[in-house]
């Protein structure tokens, strides 16, 4: 039977040790680590990506992906040690007396069944209780993790629920056979910040209810500050440190552990500027019959930056495409230093094309893989401004340097490149050009904390610098505060607001600033309590 | 353009030009092709697909028979041999692309592989000739010759048309089956099938609860095609065998010119890979929850 009892150790790893295989050999993920988690007790690991913590998340369940393997130390659950057991016997352990939430629920969710199948499915399997309990049981959990229509839901499949309404299935699905240990991995990290406070609430009241311990990862410190009794910080696969949470948060020990707050504490002074060097005026844009944005009007200072901030499907990435002329709008115009462009790219002229550069999140897909890095600067170089042979290569080897990189850089490929440098190979090119405005499309969100930091950091220098200004869309309001100087605030295609920083983050605010702002969480581990109390749930 | 008709193929190189001229005009030929095509489109509408040419001759005697009538017995035939080959090779190639992709890298998994490549890379009238040896010849277990006729009963008939299936099966076989491991080997590194190992599904459970599901799509193309072709693309076999199906029909049609018979091939053949494929569409959608219960 179960043991309940309070206080008494649930899982124990013990100089762990796992290598995964790539590239023709065995690397070191995990490079010996220890861990202790007690009943009832949550732990966060956090760590950017690379650190092994989803790794260590896996393995605390005694499961390694296919391609990695266990070479040393011990993972003691409940006094049995899992590395020692075969498989078949861990399946017995797995989806009921421990459970896994996954960061992308969309894509975890089999697409064939019943949302309450796959909720029950592990349940009925281990035996626990019979179909039609089960089955109510789910629907219990579904109506404390507050999703509507308890009742029904769970009938749907999983393409009819919204993005949290499914994290908030999985982690009924986690509940379900009342297992001893949940590892929740990045389970909010896909969702938007009005999104992620719900989520986060309905979990943490279910942990605490059911008296489950929980394995919390992710890079998120204000995240997992809600979270965990407990945090561990991960580097390189070795544990840099480990408090308790509140100490945690006041007095890391470690630099490393203070870097990650690195990108929060960047604060650019907000300069004002009269001259308007680039306007978009009254659009409406459509995507077929979808009416995406309803009469935006935005209006860019020379030389500053102005934050597009919303939510996903509020329409941000849209006005982008509009002002580059990918999207023809249906009503509305983007003028240029006071004149008006050819609404769509074809009818723009190389000179109109070459003032308006962009960059985008995933620096991976926006590149040829099969182009070196000379190949992928040089080319907007010799097409906009005509430049051949030495000088072309010395101009590459100019931009090189204002990104930070050398000349050695110049004949990689993409995959021989860091995330961070490859989004500085994307800064590269678009300043081949000689652009005036840049529009950064969610260019930080696919990196890590302290390579945010860089590439903000040199985006600010280059704006000094060549005098560019920055069209800059993010769902992340830390990085609005770290590089903004002017503020629009998008929600469902609209714009609900548009100002200096300083007066968009003071209050008052409209409804949905409001909203958006409060719902991004702290470093205050009572933050989230706080907010609920606040916002009366 | 098929050179030549049927008026020039049946009187002869030593004919007359005015008795061709005239015989075309008894058979219609001398209209111009659209008229000839738009009369036959309309026939063919109404479920008429005309007259055979053979049968005639030119002393004016007509003993020609209607399209439908001299193409429904050898339709039945070719439907028969397909749905025998179907039967056999659809399942058989299903259990062993799923037994496959859950054993697969394995011993079990290579010789599969290698033996229905094997199987798929000798020509069709070299398989059957192989087996004609081994069954027939050799051994005489099965008949050499598939020649079957309306009064064959059900039984005899099967014991006929055994050495055709089996050539068939082993041709379409490595196509399906292969597809199937594919397919449901390409969903194992789904997030949701690690999501499925996490909760202690075995790996049984796994490929058929949780990938096969997903899978039906693709292979239901692939088998939509392979029976196509077990209808369309058996002359060869037939020719082995000396079986009387609709493929050896048309070739002799085309070698006398007797174009209302080849026109009324060419549509059944049409329509059976037009409903073939229909059907692997429907069942596409009927197994996408996606696509069945919209947002």
């Amino acid at each position: 039977m179960k043991n309940k009892k309070e206080n008494s150790t649930l899982l124990q790893i013990k100089d762990l040790k796992i290598e995964g295989f790539s590239d023709e050999r065995w690397h070191k993920i995990i490079k010996g680590v220890n861990l202790e988690l007690k009943r009832g007790e949550v732990l966060g690991l956090i760590g950017e990506s690379g650190a092994g913590k989803s790794t260590l998340g896996l393995a605390a369940m005694g499961y390694t992906q296919p391609g990695c393997r266990i070479t040393g130390g011990q993972i003691n659950f409940d006094g049995v040690d899992l590395t020692k057991r075969t498989d078949s016997e861990k399946r017995k352990y797995w989806g009921n007396r421990m459970t896994y939430v996954a960061q992308s629920a969309a894509a975890s969710f089999n697409p064939a069944h019943r949302l309450i199948n796959q909720t029950t499915e592990s349940t009925i399997r281990a035996g626990l209780k019979k179909q039609n309990e089960a089955f109510d049981e789910a629907r219990a959990l579904y109506d404390a993790l507050n999703l509507p229509n308890p009742e029904t839901i769970g009938e749907r499949y999983p393409h009819q629920v919204s993005g949290g309404q499914l994290q908030r299935i999985m982690t009924a699905m986690a509940m379900s056979p009342n297992p001893d240990l949940i590892v929740f991995d990045e389970p909010t990290t896909a969702l938007d910040v009005t999104t992620q406070v719900e989520v986060l609430a309905a979990m943490r009241d279910i942990v605490k209810t059911y008296g489950t311990a929980a394995i919390y990862i992710t890079h998120d410190l204000s995240v997992v500050a809600q979270m965990a009794d407990r945090i561990k910080v991960l580097r390189y696969g070795e544990e840099v440190e480990e408090a308790m949470t509140r100490k945690m948060l006041k007095s890391p020990k470690e630099d490393y552990t203070k870097s990650l707050w690195s990108v929060r504490s960047i604060q650019k002074p907000e300069k004002k500027s009269k001259d308007i060097i680039l306007e978009v005026k009254n659009i409406d844009a459509f995507y077929g019959s979808f009416h995406v944005l309803k009469n935006i009007n935005i209006k860019l200072p020379l030389g500053r930056t102005v934050a597009l901030v919303g939510e996903s499907g509020s329409g941000k990435s849209t006005v982008a495409r509009v002002i580059t002329g990918l999207l023809e709008p249906k009503i509305g115009s983007v003028k240029f230093k006071n004149r008006e462009l050819p609404p769509s790219l074809k009818g723009r002229t190389k000179d109109q094309l070459q003032k308006i550069q962009m960059i985008y999140q995933m620096a991976d897909v926006a590149m040829n893989p099969k182009q070196t890095v000379y190949d992928i600067i040089s080319r907007p170089a010799s097409f906009f401004a005509g430049l051949t042979g030495a000088n072309l290569r010395k101009r590459v080897i100019e931009l090189l340097e204002q990104i930070d990189l050398d000349e050695s850089f110049i004949d990689r490929y993409p995959s021989e490149l860091s995330g961070g440098q490859k989004q500085r190979i994307c800064i590269a090119r678009a300043l081949a050009a000689n652009p005036e405005v840049v529009i950064c499309d969610e260019v930080t969100s696919a990196l890590d904390q302290i390579v945010q930091e860089g590439i903000l950091k040199l985006l600010g220098r280059l704006q000094k610098d060549l005098n560019l200004s920055y069209i800059f869309i993010t769902h992340d309001i830390a990085t609005v505060k770290a590089i903004s100087d002017e503020v629009v605030v998008m929600n469902e295609g609209q714009v609900v607001e548009q100002g200096l920083k300083s007066e968009i983050f003071s209050p008052p605010h409209p409804e949905y600033t409001e909203l958006l702002l409060s719902s991004v969480p702290e470093m205050d581990p009572d933050w989230l309590t706080d907010l609920l109390k606040a916002r009366n749930y | 353009m098929l050179p030549g008709d049927f008026g020039q193929a049946i009187l002869g190189q030593a004919a007359l030009p005015e008795t061709v001229a005239a015989f075309r005009q008894e058979l219609g030929l001398d209209k111009p092709a659209y008229i000839r095509y738009f009369d036959w489109a309309l026939g063919a509408i109404q479920g008429d697909l005309g007259t055979s040419f053979s049968g005639r001759n030119a002393s004016g005697a007509d003993r020609s028979a209607e399209v439908v009538d001299k193409i429904a017995p050898r339709l039945w035939n070719t439907l028969f041999l397909a749905s025998m080959a179907a039967l056999i090779a659809v399942p058989l190639s299903l259990i062993l692309g799923i037994l496959t992709a859950l054993y697969r890298n394995s011993f079990f998994d290579r010789s599969v592989n290698t033996a229905t490549l094997t199987t798929i890379s000798f020509p069709e009238f070299f398989v059957a000739y192989i087996l004609i040896l081994f069954f027939a010849s050799l051994n005489q277990i099965f008949p050499s010759l598939a020649n079957v006729d309306p009064d064959t009963n059900f039984g005899e008939r099967i014991y006929r048309t055994a050495l055709p299936a089996f050539t068939l099966t082993l041709v379409i076989v490595a196509h399906m089956m292969r597809m199937t491991r594919a397919a449901i080997i390409n969903l194992l590194a789904s997030p949701y099938i690690q999501m499925a190992k996490l909760s202690g599904a075995s790996q049984t459970e796994i490929i058929l609860k949780h990938a096969l599901p997903n899978a039906w799509a693709p292979i239901a193309t692939v088998i939509a095609f392979n029976l196509a072709y077990l209808v369309v693309g058996v002359v060869v076999v037939e020719v082995v065998f000396v079986y009387p199906g609709v493929g050896q029909l048309m070739v002799d049609a085309v070698r006398t010119r007797d174009i209302p018979v080849v026109q009324g091939c060419a549509l059944i053949f049409a329509v059976t890979y037009i409903l073939l494929n229909l059907i692997a569409d429907i069942i596409g959608i009927v197994t996408n929850p996606r696509l069945l219960h919209p947002k």
